[in-house]
């Protein structure tokens, strides 16, 4: 295991993508076949299941330590990581068991339908025979996440440089329908298992926001206009009765979202669709936070399934019955599709985006200052010529958000981070004035630098209130913009009141706690356009 | 007043002897003060006299002037200031480092300032003293803290520089310049040229006037040749990282060296190439057989875990107590910037 160490050692020093493929590269080249298949497996989620609850293994460290189970959660509090935890409480090791990522996976494999007292004894006989560092991957590999920022797709840029295959193909592959012990990796990276053909996705094409006033865009008869949605944008792939769904962070996200698949089976036609993976109840368009619970799911449950239904708003056209039409004009690929769209019977929430109706580029303002009612980020403006451009392209597409809302509150709890971030107070909690009290109104936790994260801590370590657990509460002295893009009614909160994505803006160091906001100014927000 | 009371005496200005008239380690301006070690954060400017060992002298001159008024003695030689025998004990923290300790009609306190028990290569170790009160630090009170011997930490570092070298890379290691980098420089010994950055670089200067015997090294200074340094090894306050001048030292592979290294949260947010559990300061279990070696009726827990770990020590039946005082990790970080002047641009 002494190799893979080493592989994790390296990647999670580094936070540059670079050094982390690099040292892909490198371990692929050396690593034993099987090896270099489980790591695979292991960064995709195809992982066998957990043979050892984390409980047991809890409990059986602090039964070698003899530390109280208080001392036990305070450790675990300062490490931010169950795996990492252990691997530093327990005593050096006696002795140095050398197997292969291959060998440790099969015990594992084999584990999990063992007695208690053999899971017992062979985790112990791990852990007297393993190192730090190795101890904690071991942990990591009974079950848990390695968080050392490999996605899938910088493992698929990596064994791209490794083998010069085009690294969706090889997204399709590593994802793909394949078992450790069915395949050698030659087998994998060169797809034997796939047919890479039903599957090949487009670039996406991408708007930059605008940065004119509406007049300078010319006559508004020669645009469309769309609401923007908040979604992920998905490319859906139909070609000989396989579909396939891509994010636009070139994974491939099918399994995630089986009520899309389940409808564009309805369709007897071959296409790739743009368009937008949203959460949907009752045909409204959820908050993006509720989408979050449908994302990067291992296996989606029915009660999820009805808790986030899953809807899509189709945007644009790509190719049909296996005819790249990207350079068609967008009016007439929004044809194409509303025709694909109306010639099938549909599920409620699969539909086209609607297009906003205006002659005058005046009536655009109230549409855009009024998305958020409908959680719609703002809106999207699309010239009727424009072809679908590879990337990122100034010109034809423009996209037009509305501005953030923002109020200023106080800082009144801080957590650790994890991960990277366990050592310094990341995640804020945030209040506002009510009568002479402080009512929360927010958690947010992104926004700011490094440096000011660094700042921050120091500040929290100084002034925390509360001692024990992870959350400090600390004295009410901060000031900070928080920044969101909408806000209801909710009686699930104590304020009354729901932000949705709030986010730092800045930190008012300027600006002295009794001229935050109070709960009735925040409240106004809801009725304001 | 009870014995206890007429040694110590918790104030605003810090940790005060009545019966002896002087302060132990004051962050406030007094008249008298006894200094454990010369770190920023224990070390202040502005007292009118300072005593200290004969070790920690030049390093308080370097450091708060030459024109302070110091006296100081050896290790484990007493001396009486109004009734109270005073000594200083080794601490095995930096060169110089020492433990307080006071007696007045037999009853025994003893500061121990901040401690290492375990040896390295460079300070006095540690010794244990018996006493009734003992006022320990507790910077690492947690059970997940627990130090390689100076033996493997010897072995890591210098594959780390031979690693570097093969990729024709440079090694840089942070520390600060009292105590880590002379310990560095003692755990890089032999390896290879080690160059090291001006504040160190004085400071050695001065410690070794004193006739205490350092490691060689050589002045990392701006007007060196880039190909002089390539490969080689270069010591460095942690203020340095992500300035201009640790920017030009070519093909550097940056190591933070301290004992916040051991949780990997705390290596990687730093976003250099590596990061080494280097300490001064004792570990988990340091910090216990410490205690019960002093055999002490009762531990006030000073800066670090103090909550934590005075809670822990009255569950095995050690009686301890908070203590806040203005030491500590951040302070000596913000002090031992000023103290230095580093120019960080």
């Amino acid at each position: 295991m002494n190799q893979f160490s080493n592989l994790i050692s390296s990647i999670e020093i580094t936070n540059k993508t670079n050094a982390k493929i690099d040292a892909l590269v490198n371990y692929f080249n050396t690593a034993p076949d099987k090896d270099k298949l489980w790591l695979i497996a292991l960064f995709t989620g195809k992982r066998p299941s957990r043979p050892v609850k984390t409980t047991l293994m809890k409990a059986w460290c602090m039964e070698i330590t003899n530390l109280p189970e208080w001392l036990f959660l305070e450790s675990y509090s300062t490490v931010g990581d169950l795996g990492e935890t252990l691997a530093l409480l327990l005593p050096k090791p006696t002795h140095h068991l050398d197997l292969s990522l291959n060998e440790w996976m099969s015990e594992l494999r084999a584990l999990k339908s063992k007695s208690e007292q053999d899971k017992k004894a062979f985790v112990l006989e791990a852990w007297s025979g393993l190192d730090q560092q190795e101890r904690l991957i071991f942990n990591k590999l009974i079950g848990g996440s390695f968080r050392i920022g490999v996605s899938k797709k910088t493992l698929v840029n990596a064994l791209a440089k490794l083998t010069n295959i085009d690294a969706n193909q090889l997204m399709h592959s590593i994802i793909g329908n394949w078992d450790v012990d069915n395949i050698t990796f030659e087998e994998l990276i060169h797809g034997k298992h796939i047919n890479y053909d039903n599957s090949k996705p487009y670039p996406f094409c991408l708007a930059y926001a605008l940065e004119k006033d509406l007049p300078e865009l010319g006559e508004p008869n020669d645009w469309i206009v769309e609401q923007k949605w908040d979604g992920i944008r998905g490319q859906i792939v139909k070609r000989n009765k396989e579909i396939y769904i891509w994010s636009r962070g070139e994974e491939l996200v099918t399994s995630q979202f089986p009520e899309l698949i389940e409808a564009m089976s309805n369709f007897t036609d071959d296409f790739v669709i743009d368009g937008e993976i949203l959460a949907m109840k009752d045909n409204d368009v959820l908050l993006f936070n509720d989408l979050q619970k449908r994302l990067n799911r291992k296996n989606v449950t029915k009660k999820l399934l009805d808790e986030v239904p899953i809807g899509f708003y189709a945007y644009d056209i790509l190719e049909y019955n296996g005819n790249d039409i990207r350079e068609r004009p967008f009016k007439e690929r929004r044809k194409r599709l509303e025709s694909i769209f109306n010639s099938v019977a549909l599920p409620e929430h699969i539909q086209l985006s609607f297009l906003v109706d205006f002659s005058q580029w005046d009536a655009l303002y109230d549409i855009r200052d009024n998305s958020r009612a409908i959680n719609s980020e703002g809106l999207m403006l699309k010239q009727k010529k424009s072809p679908y451009h590879t990337g990122r392209k100034k010109g034809d597409w423009w996209k037009w958000k509305v501005d953030p809302l923002t109020i200023d509150a106080v800082m009144i709890y801080a957590q650790k981070g994890s991960g990277r971030r366990s050592s310094k107070y990341t995640d804020y909690t945030f209040a506002v004035k009510k009568d002479d009290a402080l009512v929360t109104v927010a958690k947010a936790y992104s926004g700011l630098t490094d440096k000011e994260i660094t700042e921050i801590s120091q500040w929290v370590n100084k002034n925390a209130i509360e001692k024990f657990g992870p959350v400090r509460t600390v004295k009410p002295e901060l000031v900070f913009e928080i920044a969101f893009e909408g806000i209801a009614l909710s009686n699930r909160h104590k304020s009354g009141v729901a932000l949705r994505f709030p986010r730092i803006a800045r930190w008012r160091k300027d600006k002295p706690v009794d001229e935050i906001d109070t709960i009735e100014t925040v409240k106004k927000l809801i009725t304001a356009p | 007043m009870s014995q206890e009371n007429q040694l110590i005496k918790f104030t605003k200005k810090g940790i005060y002897c009545p019966q002896g008239k002087f302060y132990l380690d004051p962050w406030y301006p007094v008249d008298y003060a006894v200094i454990s070690h010369g770190h920023a954060d224990h070390a202040r400017w502005g007292m009118k006299r300072y005593l200290c060992t004969d070790d920690s002298k030049t390093i308080l001159k370097h450091r708060l002037g030459t024109d302070i008024k110091t006296e100081s003695i050896p290790y484990n030689h007493s001396i009486t200031i109004n009734g109270v025998e005073l000594s200083f004990h080794p601490a095995g923290h930096v060169i110089g480092s020492s433990q307080i300790r006071l007696e007045y009609k037999g009853f025994v306190v003893v500061f121990s300032g901040d401690y290492k028990t375990q040896p390295d290569f460079i300070s006095v170790p540690y010794e244990p003293i018996k006493c009734h009160t003992f006022i320990t630090e507790s910077t690492f009170g947690l059970p997940i803290y627990n130090w390689k011997s100076e033996k493997e930490l010897q072995a890591e570092l210098q594959s780390w520089v031979k690693t570097n070298q093969e990729n024709n890379r440079t090694s840089v290691f942070l520390g600060y310049s009292l105590g880590k980098a002379q310990r560095l420089m003692s755990l890089l010994d032999g390896c290879d040229d080690v160059y090291v950055h001006r504040a160190i670089h004085n400071l050695n200067e001065a410690i070794s006037n004193s006739g205490i015997e350092l490691p060689e090294t050589k002045l990392w200074s701006a007007e060196l040749d880039k190909k002089t340094l390539q490969n080689k090894i270069i010591i460095a306050p942690p203020a340095l990282l992500g300035s201009r001048m640790l920017k030009r030292v070519p093909n550097a592979a940056t190591a933070i060296c301290s004992g916040w290294m051991q949780i990997r949260g705390n290596r990687r947010w730093q976003a250099v190439d590596a990061g080494f559990v280097v300490s001064d300061h004792a570990d988990w279990n340091g910090l216990i057989s410490a205690i019960k070696a002093t055999e002490a009726e009762q531990v006030y827990v000073t800066h670090g875990s103090q909550a934590v770990f005075s809670k822990y020590l009255n569950e095995i039946g050690i009686k301890a107590d908070e203590l806040k005082t203005e030491y500590g990790d951040e302070a000596l970080a913000k002090a031992e910037k000023e103290t230095e002047n580093i120019e960080t641009k």
